[in-house]
């Protein structure tokens, strides 16, 4: 018999289950995640996220006591994200599929989703085409485009008539880039710079140096949440860009909640994009933020990642009470197209075409308030789409 | 183009700082510890931890990096690494593998897989004017620390008896041991000084390079072109090819970014090619 | 503890029994089968890697270049129309033999670090040329949208990995007899030659660069098929396919099996992987922890990897294998 971890509430969910009245069989769930290497923190808050609706619903989905199986693939390894799938779906025979942070992960799942028709909502992976790539698809998350049109749009409305966009050489950057691109030229901006840098970079002395050369009255940003923001926004303080009078944008992901702390004061003032700030001021998040805490003590912050798992859980429960319990794959799907309901973030919907989220994009500052560095929301744009379908 | 310099050479000294202990350890003992980079990283958490929740001055810190990285060398030195010095590489590897492996799950275990924070101290923030040319306090740190560590090294192993030792020892340990040397316990202060200078370096480095437990696997093969480029086994070997990598890559990325992390694999193939025995190649090494 | 002696009859019938084994286990486990499968690709990655490392004494921590290449032809073959999986199998094996000679040029001279960090940099720069050339290979997102036709025209992919279980276990059968085939050749003898004392076999006149660019070349070559019978049986091909992490993956796996033993890379995989899963299902967080001890408890305890530990204690009457 594989042993495989369950979460202890689970275990207890079934136990009381014993007794119930009508025998409701338990619902399985499969959470792809990555739980080791450097990028752990996905695994940890998806966990957070999950285990904080299922405290708050007795444990039950649907009326069903649920049993979330929980499995590592160690940051991008699609070949293990697929075998995974499979054999969550033949062995442990789960109903529906969840987690996948990385988008190579998303693709390889999203062949298992349609070939066992099984219900998979993407918790994070942020490449525009993954819900196309399957019908057995939703995403809960965000895609990179939807966050950075925006940013440009804003930055538009705001006067700013040219930018340097600087993103990570990989498939997410160039998704940035290409939206970032379209919006600001397509509003009479002009890009007039770009620099890719590669993922692995330790030093960003060359590229900042660089810009301050080309003197340009904006920089956008685009890097993977983690070490590569803070290690540019350290170079860019030192080297006095501020003072030079470049100003600086970027997508959320350099202000993770995650990592905002360890980021330190480089990153104070900057202007960002993104679905979810720790520091979102409606009822329902505070109660989110609250609870978070009071499970998990103060050292974890829950980001996006956290949100999104937590929203994940709603959407399968909401849809599941539209099916009345059954888990058939074509029903859940037809049940998620179109769901709308608050979430902690702010009000989301799954567009019922595309099965994408859509959802309100806010620009931040980057502030301290009680001593704690949080992103502060002081603008919007309502019920964004993912400009990468809205195009076609 | 000064600047560009100026960038280059501090990158390339904290390369140096950081890869110049693995350089004596496979020259002195033929040992492959790709587990280097764990050493730095234990460095890199004593120093911050010591900062940030003891106030502890940077100065201090940054020794007892070296001395934390140095005793945890020492320890594994003697339980694990001194009965694998006659081994086949291979299974240096596995065992140094092994041994990442277990770092990098015991600090996620005690510091969380994300980033931990670090403030450079006031003093070495920002830049200062020089010759009209703005420049970092912090990459001038680093050079100066790079040049100082280098300049005590080349005293060690030049002018002291435990440097004559050493150099007697990776020229013929056999010979070395038979005119009295007693060449384990020169291994095992070699080992543990070359761990201390990863640590040191681990240190250092956390003003530009993220601390997370990951870092040893990110950065082992930086360490590993500047001592294979150098030539493994000297200390000024490894000089010049952190000075040349530092330079190529700050350079490249500035004047050629679309080149990006190729300039730097082509430059390290081409030098491999040219030279391949090291930029200061050690004599008797194969 | 005393060794065992083993008469060839009694070697070669331990040898059917392993692949009868591996065999049955379509039937004894058929919960997992994709686990199965993608440990004999590795498998068989590692014996390739065997062939030049271990025999040839290339010390090299970049062969997933080879491996990423052939599983990109066989992606981007089926993606663009033509999925026959045994053409597909071919041409990888054409694109990554010829990738490995003309490599092979750069890596027959020098020291065993200066190799060592040539093939490094050699396969990063594939890495991050399949990167760039993202239009092309996907990048980081992976190669999508690979149709390959069922294997003979008969048997489909399925969920449940069974074809990809039957058509992996039939590819690496034959690839690995292939290997063995040539490693008892002269050729592969004049390999061991090489590798044992290489300033002997150059005063015989044996034409010792020749010989390893050959062995570099057609190790390469059976470490592309490895790499496209993965994408195949996956139909997607992931950039961590060609990457300085899967090389050194592989490298692990092999050194824990044995290098310069036949089974070495098959005995390797098995182990690694299947540990590393049971430790992944114990502990999603810190399985690197438990594996890292196993690592270290496996050299501490014996020289030589699996089949270094198990050559001590059986013994074949035969005098050299």
């Amino acid at each position: 018999m594989k042993m495989t971890k369950r979460t202890l509430l689970a275990v207890a969910a079934l136990a009381c289950v014993a007794g119930a009245a009508h025998a409701q069989d338990a619902l399985k769930i499969g959470l792809i995640g990555t739980y080791s290497g450097p990028y752990a923190d996905y695994g940890r808050q998806f966990d957070a996220g999950v285990a904080l609706y299922l405290k708050e619903h007795g444990n039950k989905i649907a009326g069903r006591p649920v049993e979330v199986i929980k499995k590592d693939t160690a940051g991008p390894a699609p070949d293990a994200a697929k075998r995974i799938a499979q054999e969550l779906v033949v062995r442990d025979k789960v109903q529906i599929l969840t987690g996948l942070d990385f988008s190579p992960n998303a693709y390889a799942v999203a062949a298992v989703a349609t070939q066992a028709k099984i219900p998979t909502v993407v918790m994070n992976a942020s490449s525009s085409a993954i819900t196309t790539s399957s019908p057995y698809v939703a995403r809960l998350s965000f895609t990179v485009q939807q966050v950075s049109d925006p940013m440009a749009r804003w930055m538009l409305r705001n006067g700013t008539k040219e930018a340097y966009v600087v993103v990570a050489d990989y498939a997410s950057g160039t998704d940035s880039l290409t939206a970032f691109k379209k919006a600001f030229e397509g509003g009479g901006g002009k890009v007039v710079g770009e620099l890719r840098t590669p993922m692995n970079n330790p030093d960003f002395s060359a590229y900042v140096q660089r810009i301050k050369d080309a003197k340009p009255q904006s920089v956008f940003f685009f890097f993977p949440s983690g070490v590569m923001p803070p290690a540019f926004l350290k170079v860019w303080k030192e080297r006095g860009m501020d003072e030079a009078g470049i100003k600086l944008y970027a997508t959320g992901e350099a202000t993770d909640d995650s990592y905002l702390d360890a980021t330190g004061d480089v990153a104070l003032g900057l202007v960002t994009s993104h679905h979810y700030s720790y520091a979102h001021p409606s009822a329902k998040n505070q109660k989110f933020v609250k609870d978070f805490e009071a499970q998990f003590g103060t050292g974890l912050r829950p980001s996006y990642f956290a949100v999104t798992a937590y929203d994940a859980m709603a959407a399968i429960d909401l849809a599941l009470k539209k099916t009345g319990g059954n888990a058939d794959g074509d029903k859940v799907m037809d049940a998620l197209k179109g769901l709308a309901f608050e979430s902690p973030r702010g009000p989301i919907e799954i567009d019922a075409a595309t099965r994408d989220i859509v959802q309100t994009v806010y620009i931040r500052k980057t502030e301290k308030v009680n001593g704690k560095l949080v992103n502060v929301e002081f603008d919007k744009f309502d019920r964004v789409k993912d400009p990468a379908k809205e195009a076609k | 183009m000064g600047i560009v310099l100026f960038d280059g050479v501090a990158y390339g000294m904290l390369l140096f700082l950081m890869a110049v202990g693995l350089s004596i350890t496979m020259g002195l003992m033929n040992f492959v510890n790709l587990a280097h980079g764990s050493f730095a990283v234990v460095g890199g958490y004593a120093a911050a931890v010591l900062m940030n929740r003891l106030g502890v001055p940077y100065g201090l810190a940054l020794v007892a990096a070296f001395v934390a990285a140095a005793l945890l060398g020492a320890v594994l030195e003697v339980v694990f690494y001194r009965r694998l010095y006659r081994a086949h590489p291979l299974d240096q590897v596995l065992l140094s593998i092994g041994v990442v492996f277990v770092s990098i799950a015991v600090l996620t275990y005690f510091f969380g897989p994300t980033m931990l924070p670090f403030h450079l101290p006031p003093a070495l923030q920002g830049q200062f004017s020089f010759a009209g040319v703005e420049l970092g306090r912090y990459r001038l740190f680093l050079i100066v620390c790079g040049v100082a560590t280098l300049v005590l090294l080349l005293q060690l192993m030049n002018r002291t008896r435990y440097g004559a030792m050493v150099r007697a020892a990776v020229d013929n340990q056999r010979v070395a041991g038979g005119t009295g040397i007693h060449v384990q316990r020169l291994f095992f202060l070699t080992f543990s000084l070359g761990c201390g200078l990863a640590g040191l370096g681990g240190a250092l480095s956390l003003g530009m390079l993220g601390l997370e437990p990951s870092f040893p696997l990110k950065y082992l093969v930086y360490f590993l072109i500047v001592v294979c480029v150098g030539g493994a086994g000297t200390v000024t070997g490894p000089f010049i090819a952190a000075l040349l990598v530092g330079v190529v890559d700050v350079a490249g990325k500035y004047y050629l970014p679309e080149a990006g992390v190729f300039l730097i694999y082509v430059f390290m193939i081409g030098m491999l090619l040219l030279r391949p025995n090291g930029i200061v190649p050690k004599k008797g090494l194969a | 503890m005393k060794a065992i002696t083993l008469s060839p009859g009694q070697l070669r019938a331990a040898e059917i029994a392993f692949w009868l084994l591996l065999a049955a286990s379509y039937f004894i486990a058929p919960n997992h089968l994709t686990l199965l499968s993608q440990i004999l690709i590795f498998g068989l990655f590692a014996v390739a890697l065997d062939m030049a490392l271990g025999y040839a004494g290339i010390l090299t921590v970049g062969h997933a270049a080879f491996f990423g290449a052939g599983a990109y032809t066989a992606g981007l073959l089926a993606k663009h129309g033509w999925g026959e999986p045994f053409s597909g199998l071919l041409a990888a094996l054409v694109v990554a033999g010829v990738l490995g000679y003309l490599l092979s040029y750069l890596i027959v001279r020098g020291a065993d670090l200066t190799r060592l960090m040539i093939t490094i940099g050699v396969c990063v720069l594939l890495a991050e040329l399949a990167n760039r050339l993202s239009g092309i290979t996907g990048g980081t997102d992976g190669l999508q949208g690979m149709e390959v036709k069922p294997v003979l025209g008969l048997f489909a992919f399925d969920l449940f990995g069974k074809t990809a279980f039957v058509y992996a276990f039939a590819v690496v059968l034959a690839m690995f007899l292939l290997v063995r085939l040539v490693l008892r050749s002269p050729f592969g003898l004049a390999l061991r030659g090489i590798h044992d004392n290489r300033k002997r076999m150059l005063a015989i006149g044996a034409p010792v660069e020749a010989r390893l660019r050959m062995a570099y070349a057609f190790s390469a070559a059976v470490a592309g098929v490895a790499g496209a019978l993965l994408a195949q049986t996956t139909q997607f091909v992931g950039i961590e396919s060609i990457g300085f992490n899967r090389s050194a993956e592989i490298l692990i796996i092999l050194v824990l099996g044995g290098t310069g033993r036949l089974y070495g890379g098959l005995v390797g995989a098995i182990v690694y992987m299947l540990v590393h899963d049971g430790f992944a299902d114990m502990n999603p967080e810190y399985w690197m922890f438990w594996l890292g001890i196993f690592l270290i408890a496996a050299v501490m305890l014996g020289r030589g990897g699996i089949m270094g530990a198990l050559s001590r204690r059986i013994r074949t009457r035969e005098q050299a294998r």
